[in-house]
């Protein structure tokens, strides 16, 4: 099957529910065929607003769209939606506690022709700090898609993290998803691994070619960043006895940074973060290439628990 | 349009008054509050909740019941004064209003206090969310209005007008805003502080439908209330033109009253001013 955009799985899945669900709304910030938020737009025109450039008007409108019933899908940029609209998004959003489901589009550095503007690599720290979101990850464009009606259905604020991209397919269409129930991909027992997005394929790859240099190693899917499968990470380092983490994201405050917090108080192991080593990215011509360079390749999963591994010792 | 007969005028007038007395025996009882924006919207909010607005205090969740937005969240004060007169909430749980035990919080917060219908408190946000409700109304068929109360000095912020070109787009026909524009922000004068006038030409030019009036005058309060309803094809905004502290001679148009606390002394003289007889 050729390899479909996260985005577009995503846009034709929110028009399919949207057929399910008549309280389901759409707004964009004129990027509806960018976030292909606009196969919705063309089956319910009367469902779908467009705001123009004004993520925080987008926000604060959701806000008001679900406080009258409606469960409004907003989409976006995520790094703008993360940024320019936090403050929308906490006190709007999770504080005032409204159904609005934030579909965090170009997520990462998967917009590679644009560059740094609109890479979104801090994105996950600013709203996994805020009180009362729920926080999904998908790996892949089938399992984006079947994220839809569970986020849709779930009720309170949920961001939704969406690449531009595609990505190493993971998940078989249909199989189970819960909200903050990790995943194991693959057992082992010298390490575990805990990927989210795109690096779960990534780390799949990488857990195969650890396995021909004879370290087994286990593959977690954390698609649920908040709330936190904690059982499942303490559960991980108590019987690997290492963890190494892996996102497209900064590694200060995303997934390696919760997974940090979880194991320096309960669980201590050794870690180690796969991700945006606290700089600017820069601009990319191919985006696996870019994120080769970025420091998410196989290749620096490979590293990371070789050096996990060496300090387990 | 319905006439208003005097004496309801007299009536709303006396309710006017005893939201100031409220409001400002509870941001003395605490300690904290802005006395100044409060003060500036009393007959604002004695028209909109003792005459206009369709409310039912028995059924504050009623899906039906007109909605209201305080965008200016710091004249919460106003807002727990009209809420408990008409009988959402006892005014007694005002009287441990800043305590960590009691559920109205500084600012209005819709999951903790009966008959607030957005959470507000950060500036800005009141036009946006109400475009948003007036909008699920529409789409809903629904009968009701949504009512924003909306100050001069958040005005300042983009976000308001990204609110305001929504509503206009959408034709929120059902939407009304008021701004209390009384002029004074914590810094000094609005229009010292960052000038914006004109805001009749602002928001005409956004698309709205634009009504000025005297804030304090009750039958142009309402009036302008019920022709906002009358409009069929665009948002209304009411510009209040209102004194910031009115009705207290040492707080009017006094910056320093936007976010004070008006000492023993004070609170008795602001007190006699209302019309209140207070002992010793």
């Amino acid at each position: 099957m050729a390899e479909m955009a996260m985005r577009e799985a995503y846009g034709r899945a929110l028009a399919d529910y949207g057929a399910v669900n008549p309280s389901i709304v759409a707004l964009d910030v004129d990027t509806s065929a960018s976030t292909l938020s606009n196969f919705f737009a063309s089956r319910f025109p009367d469902r779908f607003i467009n705001v123009g450039i004004a993520e925080p008007g987008m926000v604060d409108v959701a806000a008001g769209l679900a406080l009258g019933g409606y469960i409004p899908f907003i989409n976006g940029f995520a790094s703008i939606l993360s940024l320019r609209a936090l403050e929308q998004i906490r006190t709007c959003v999770c504080y005032a506690r409204t159904n609005v489901k934030i579909a965090a589009s170009y997520a990462g550095i998967s917009d590679f022709k644009d560059g740094p503007t609109h890479y979104s690599i801090t994105d996950l720290a600013n709203v996994r700090a805020l009180p009362g979101i729920t926080v999904i990850v998908p790996a892949d464009a089938a399992e984006a898609a079947d994220w839809v009606p569970i986020v849709a259905e779930f009720d309170g604020p949920v961001y939704f993290r969406i690449s531009r991209a595609g990505s190493l397919p993971v998940h078989r269409p249909g199989s189970p998803l819960q909200i903050g129930k990790g995943r194991v991909l693959r057992d082992g027992k010298d390490l575990t691994l805990i990927a989210m997005g795109t690096m779960v394929g990534r780390c799949a790859t990488a857990a195969g070619q650890l396995a021909t240099l004879g370290i087994d190693a286990r593959l977690v899917e954390m698609h649920t960043l908040k709330p936190l499968d904690c059982e499942m990470v303490i559960q991980s380092a108590a019987e690997t006895g290492a963890i190494v983490t892996a996102e497209e994201h900064s590694i200060i405050g995303g997934l390696g940074g919760a997974i940090s917090e979880v194991l320096g108080e309960y669980q201590p192991v050794p870690v180690e973060r796969v991700g945006i080593r606290d700089y600017f990215c820069p601009t990319g011509r191919d985006l696996d290439k870019l994120m080769d360079a970025c420091g998410l390749s196989v290749q620096a999963i490979i590293d990371a628990s070789q050096k996990v591994l060496a300090r387990k010792k | 349009m319905n006439y208003l007969a005097p004496e309801k005028i007299l009536e709303l007038e006396g309710i006017a008054r005893l939201l100031r007395v409220d409001s400002l025996r509870f941001i003395h009882r605490r300690g904290s509050g802005h006395p100044g924006g409060a003060l500036s919207a009393a007959e604002i909010m004695s028209a909109l909740y003792f005459h206009v607005m369709k409310i039912d205090p028995t059924r504050p969740d009623w899906d039906d019941r007109d909605r209201f937005i305080l965008s200016k969240g710091h004249a919460s004060a106003v807002l727990y004064a009209a809420l408990t007169r008409r009988g959402f909430f006892p005014a007694a749980e005002m009287e441990n209003w800043g305590e960590i035990d009691c559920p109205h919080q500084g600012h209005p917060d819709r999951l903790k206090t009966p008959g607030v219908d957005m959470t507000s408190g950060l500036l800005g946000h009141g036009v946006a969310v109400g475009a948003g409700l007036a909008l699920s109304a529409r789409m809903k068929n629904k009968d009701l209005r949504t009512y924003v109360l909306l100050g001069d000095g958040e005005s300042q912020g983009g976000i308001v007008w990204e609110g305001a070109a929504v509503a206009a787009k959408y034709r929120l026909a059902n939407l009304t805003c008021i701004l209390d524009n009384n002029d004074v922000q914590l810094d000094g004068p609005v229009h010292e502080v960052m000038p914006m006038e004109s805001w009749a030409e602002k928001w005409k030019t956004c698309g709205w439908y634009v009504l000025e009036i005297n804030g304090h005058n009750i039958r142009q309060v309402v009036e302008g209330l019920q022709l906002a309803a009358q409009v069929h094809d665009k948002p209304t905004i009411i510009i209040a033109h209102t004194t910031k502290g009115r009705g207290v001679s040492f707080m009017e148009n006094k910056s320093y009253w936007h976010g004070n606390i008006p000492n023993a002394d004070q609170m008795k003289q602001a007190l006699e001013e209302l019309g209140e007889v207070t002992d010793g």
